[in-house]
């Protein structure tokens, strides 16, 4: 069964990367512009660039919000990219936007950072292992374009971080919190490496989704985290 | 650590990958998703792609040409040329950049940059800043358009900082007196500009070999590096530049 992948098309963009990638790693990819779209899909992408509020309008507008956080709630498989990472915590610092909320913390500007925005090739250091991450080296360079992350807050906020990137101090740049998953990074954008990931997300949705290897429970529900 | 970054350049006019002297003399160097594929498999960290014709009636053809590029590389890609508008930019980035270049259309009209950082966020918004050295004064830059047929009378640094300021999230900073010429980079007006602006800085116009690479970061402050014809008619590849940037302590992506 080949996996569809919805991708979240908010009008912010350029998704043919995304779209691409995803083609190129045996998906089928679904640019989805409403609620209703996301019935026929496997997994969820919400990529993005920019900032907060305007993205948060027009998913409102689009009716999205609520079927997100409803695919959310149900703990099926999601990956935010960037935006779509920060997007699921609380607050942005960047235009004071409330976000989805579903993670506990805020979207905050990079501290200490010589050159802002973060753009370039970066390091991804684990602090844990992860289906996501097989096959691409401890320490391997990924993309990104950047001047603000989500810190995660709150008795998990250290089991939430699966990888850090440091650019002047050390931010998030990927977490998990049950089947929810976000990188900071692009990885339709970060070549052999990139797709790999996304290859692995494809992979761990496609068990997640027949219910081999992975749990699936709600997010929140007992603090299962979809570990190594 | 953050990377240095090797980007190929691409001068699209009519189609098709071209370079000149200073602009003019343009030799056809290839298919631009050809080039930008074999470059991303080459380590390009980047691809940056500029339409140098930029008429309007062409642009279709050159929103096809992003959309197949984009189809074919694994790298960002950043696209410049006769952006005029926040429309026009939301369709290039929709045909698959990930960042538009601004260059004649900011000078004429700062408040652009403003209003596409807004919408797009300021890490899609690169300003272009074509310079020519003031003859007879020392370190002074002068801000050219036109492909450097027009003067503008502003000065470069205080351009650079006031896009940096109005919302550009990188600069993309060309001497026009070295474009072309095979004589390095220009490392003074890179110095001047990266020593005032936090946003990164990208140098262009003038790559001979590797060692300029190494100058353009190291003496120049430059976090990217640009160049065009070493790499169309593969007098350096980009293993080779990475190599000799390695050697001399720059952290660059290995490549693959």
């Amino acid at each position: 069964m080949t996996l569809r992948v919805a991708v979240v098309d908010y009008g912010a963009g350029n998704l043919v990367s995304i779209e691409q990638a995803l083609l190129a790693v045996g998906t089928r990819p679904m640019l989805v512009r409403d609620g209703e779209a996301l019935r026929d899909a496997d997994a969820v992408i919400v990529p993005g660039v920019g900032a907060a509020e305007p993205a948060m309008r027009r998913l409102a507008r689009a009716g999205l919000v609520d079927p997100l956080l409803r695919w959310i709630a149900l703990g099926r498989p999601y990956l935010g990219i960037c935006l779509g990472l920060q997007l699921l915590f609380e607050t942005s610092d960047e235009d004071g936007a409330q976000t989805f909320g579903v993670l506990p913390g805020r979207t905050v500007r990079l501290a200490d950072a010589p050159t802002l925005p973060h753009i370039g090739w970066n390091q991804v250091v684990r602090r844990r292992e992860h289906a996501l991450f097989a096959g691409i080296a401890q320490g391997a360079d990924l993309y990104f374009v950047h001047s603000y992350a989500g810190v995660p807050e709150g008795p998990d906020a250290e089991r939430m971080v699966l990888a850090e990137t440091e650019h002047g101090s050390r931010f998030a740049s990927v977490i998990e919190r049950g089947n929810l998953l976000g990188v900071q990074f692009h990885p339709e954008r970060s070549a052999g490496d990139g797709l790999r990931l996304l290859a692995n997300f494809a992979r761990w949705a496609t068990a997640l989704s027949a219910g081999i290897g992975a749990e699936y429970s709600p997010v929140g529900a007992g603090g299962t985290s979809g570990g190594d | 650590m953050l990377r240095r970054r090797v980007i190929p350049c691409l001068d699209v006019a009519d189609g098709r990958v071209v370079k000149g002297t200073n602009f003019v003399d343009l030799v056809d160097e290839g298919d631009p998703p050809e080039l930008a594929a074999r470059y991303a498999n080459e380590g390009a960290d980047e691809i940056v792609f500029l339409d140098i014709t930029a008429a309007p009636e062409r642009r279709g053809t050159l929103l096809d040409i992003v959309e197949r590029t984009a189809r074919r590389a694994f790298v960002p890609l950043t696209v410049g040329g006769g952006v005029r508008s926040v429309l026009e930019m939301r369709d290039v980035l929709r045909a698959g950049a990930d960042k538009v270049s601004l260059n004649s259309a900011a000078v004429a009209e700062p408040g652009l940059i403003s209003r596409c950082a807004a919408r797009f966020g300021r890490q899609a918004v690169v300003v272009a800043i074509d310079a020519r050295r003031v003859p007879a004064e020392e370190l002074s830059w002068e801000v050219v358009v036109k492909g450097g047929r027009e003067t503008t009378g502003l000065d470069a640094v205080a351009w650079a900082q006031r896009a940096a300021e109005l919302g550009a999230g990188e600069l993309l900073v060309t001497s026009i007196d070295r474009d072309g010429t095979r004589s390095g980079f220009e490392t003074d007006l890179l110095r001047a500009i990266s020593s005032r602006v936090r946003v990164p800085v990208i140098a262009s116009g003038g790559a001979a070999g590797p060692a300029d690479f190494v100058a353009a970061v190291r003496d120049g402050g430059a976090d990217a590096v640009l160049a065009a014809s070493i790499f169309h008619r593969r007098i350096h590849s980009i293993a080779e530049v990475k190599r000799v940037m390695t050697e001399a302590g720059l952290p660059v992506r290995a490549v693959a």
